[in-house]
């Protein structure tokens, strides 16, 4: 499968200017708030949208002008769309008899899939007649069984409890892995992202803000909105004081003068919004690496959340700064009200737009 | 009931009281015909040996001759072709437009709603008029067609209403997945959406089908004296011959009313318990 290229245009723009080429057997998630383009974008893979503009390709063929049914794209809907007047084991031949396969063939295709999700006993229910969890099994399976190259996901988990999500997201990904399928999955869960993607595209207003895999995409964010949206991010807003390669002074709107990695800035006096992860931060002197950059910080909040401690510092004015440390034998616990100093590396430190 | 006070019991009797006058009110005129359709005699009154319980009072000559006699057969006849082909074609178009209307992008979905369904709340014998000089000026007054059309006409806005009400409880998304399964639209209709929603489509048939079977006004003017069917034939026979006949097939038509209702909410219940739709 090659160069995805659309555009869509209806009163507004949804999706605006997309590039994204994925290769076989490749699991992409699209992550993004609501109203942010990837639903669209999913549903213009299916061919339920028209892209306005640009060109869909499937195996190199432009794909743009050929309705849903011949696309042999499988999709998981939301909802699992199971229809509720067919038995499971119907259900999951119906996309087998309007290929025209014939009977046993079907029927072995059936069992096979069925047996995949670790369904196979429940072949002669009904939909209604099952639970939450195995609807969307008996939805993933429907979706495997006539074989497709490419699976779009349409938040398929989302209805699901937070424990039976993380078996399900393991399970899939598995699966996938397994089947060498390539699959499109959306959704605006960031762990789900993170934890089953090969690359993540992170959507925002219509564009994709970054495409990375979930490591790059979460210690290296390319813009505010990606730092802010993955995990939890610490931010500091200041201008650009110098920029000397891959280094870059900020001079922080409280006074301080830090150093960071300049990533989307460009020029000396630039506004830029610097962001820290929680956990690259430090209190403990003895642990504090060498090249940190030290600031003063006063204790607000501290919180025994078992395996870490949350912290929370005013930071040169912020007073949001999370810090999150490991709950070990020699960690110290801090004091509402203490004035402490925090440290982290230069690298750990990037200056994004401040957009 | 122990804890209810005098004023709640009293509510609670004078309501079941209300909800027997109401009911009776509703039935009576039905149930009285059914007895004086076994008159002995060839009068609309109970006779005293009715009265008086006497065998001889009774008899089933007036069904005797209804079954045999050709002017009642031929109607019966006459509407047994006439409603069906009426209910076959409200069905079809009236499902069609339903389905057709029930899309978000439809534009002025509401004004053509509001003519679909007129005949139901234009007066009978308005349409009834109307229809008459269209369909003579296309040369189908006292046709076959031209009845069976008028008929469809009055039946598509209660197949229309049946199944737009069915197809709010449609996911949409269903079709979507056929779709995506790789069903084409035709396949997608017959095998998906149309078993969802046949309770509704069989409740519009049986609406429609009574309509035509108990339509007298348009028949009147679009039929002629070839085409009597069975309400025409009591409506004439009431004007000039006044035979308890009538009562008879008064009677004949509530039991196939009776009948038909049963099945067909059987028929309706089942194919929901059997579309998982209810707990069955």
């Amino acid at each position: 499968m090659s160069a995805c290229k659309k555009s869509y245009d209806g009163e507004t723009l949804v999706v605006k200017d997309l590039n994204l080429s994925l290769p076989k057997g490749e699991f992409l998630t699209m992550l993004g708030p609501s109203g942010s383009g990837k639903t669209t974008c999913l549903m213009m893979l299916a061919g339920f949208e028209t892209a306005t503009h640009g060109e869909i390709k499937l195996d190199g063929v432009s794909i743009n002008n050929i309705p849903p049914h011949k696309r042999g794209i499988a999709m998981v809907f939301q909802n699992y769309a199971l229809f509720p007047h067919m038995t499971v084991a119907e259900n999951l031949s119906f996309p087998l008899e309007v290929r025209k396969i014939g009977k046993s063939d079907r029927e072995a295709k059936v069992k096979r899939a069925l047996d995949m999700v670790e369904m196979g006993a429940f072949g002669g229910r009904r939909p209604a007649q099952l639970s939450g969890g195995q609807q969307q099994r008996i939805a993933l399976a429907r979706a495997l069984v006539f074989e497709p190259e490419l699976v779009l996901m349409d938040e398929p988990l989302g209805a699901l409890d937070k424990q039976l999500r993380e078996k399900m997201q393991f399970e899939i990904t598995d699966l996938a892995h397994r089947l060498g399928i390539t699959v499109v999955y959306v959704t605006h869960d960031q762990t789900e992202a993170l934890t089953m993607s090969d690359r993540v595209a992170v959507f925002n207003d219509g564009r994709i803000q970054q495409l990375a895999p979930p490591d790059v995409l979460y210690e290296e964010p390319e813009n505010s909105f990606v730092a802010q949206f993955i995990g939890e991010n610490n931010t500091l807003e200041g201008t650009i004081a110098e920029i000397k390669g891959d280094t870059c002074v900020v001079k922080l709107d409280g006074g301080e003068v830090i150093d960071a990695k300049p990533v989307n800035v460009t020029k000396v006096g630039e506004r830029t919004r610097v962001s820290i992860r929680p956990e690259r931060v430090e209190y403990n002197k003895d642990r504090l690496q060498e090249g940190a950059h030290t600031l003063k910080a006063k204790v607000l909040e501290f919180i025994y959340m078992g395996d870490i401690f949350r912290t929370r510092l005013d930071v040169a004015g912020n007073r949001d700064f999370i810090i999150k440390t490991r709950n070990a034998p020699d960690q110290a616990r801090l004091t509402p009200g203490t004035e402490i100093e925090i440290g982290w590396l230069p690298s750990d430190c990037r200056a994004l737009d401040a957009n | 009931m122990p804890y209810l006070s005098s004023g709640q019991v009293l509510w609670h009797y004078s309501f079941r009281v209300i909800c027997g006058a109401i009911f009776i009110f509703l039935i009576t005129p039905i149930l009285v015909v059914m007895p004086l359709s076994f008159n002995a005699q060839d009068f609309f009154t109970f006779t005293p040996e009715m009265l008086h319980f006497d065998p001889a009072g009774y008899s089933l000559k007036h069904y005797r001759d209804f079954f045999t006699n050709p002017e009642w057969t031929g109607a019966v006849k006459n509407s047994l072709i006439i409603a069906p082909l009426a209910t076959i074609i409200s069905v079809s178009l009236g499902t069609l437009a339903a389905i057709g209307l029930s899309q978000s992008h439809v534009p002025g979905k509401r004004a053509i709603m509001a003519i679909l369904i007129s005949p139901m709340i234009v007066p009978l014998i308005i349409s009834a008029t109307g229809m008459y000089f269209f369909y003579s000026k296309i040369n189908i007054v006292g046709t076959l067609w031209g009845v069976v059309l008028a008929h469809a006409v009055l039946g598509i806005p209660f197949v229309i209403i049946t199944v737009t009400a069915t197809l709010v409880g449609f996911d949409r998304s269903l079709v979507r997945a056929a779709a995506n399964m790789g069903a084409n639209p035709v396949t997608t209709f017959f095998r998906v959406q149309m078993p969802l929603i046949l309770p509704g489509v069989i409740s519009g048939a049986l609406f429609a089908f009574i309509t035509s079977f108990d339509e007298v006004v348009v028949v009147l003017f679009i039929g002629s004296a070839e085409l009597q069917t069975l309400p025409w034939q009591m409506f004439t026979g009431l004007r000039e011959q006044l035979s308890p006949t009538i009562l008879a097939a008064a009677t004949v038509l509530v039991a196939i009313s009776i009948l038909l209702l049963a099945t067909v909410e059987m028929l309706r219940r089942r194919s929901e318990r059997l579309r998982g739709m209810s707990p069955g």
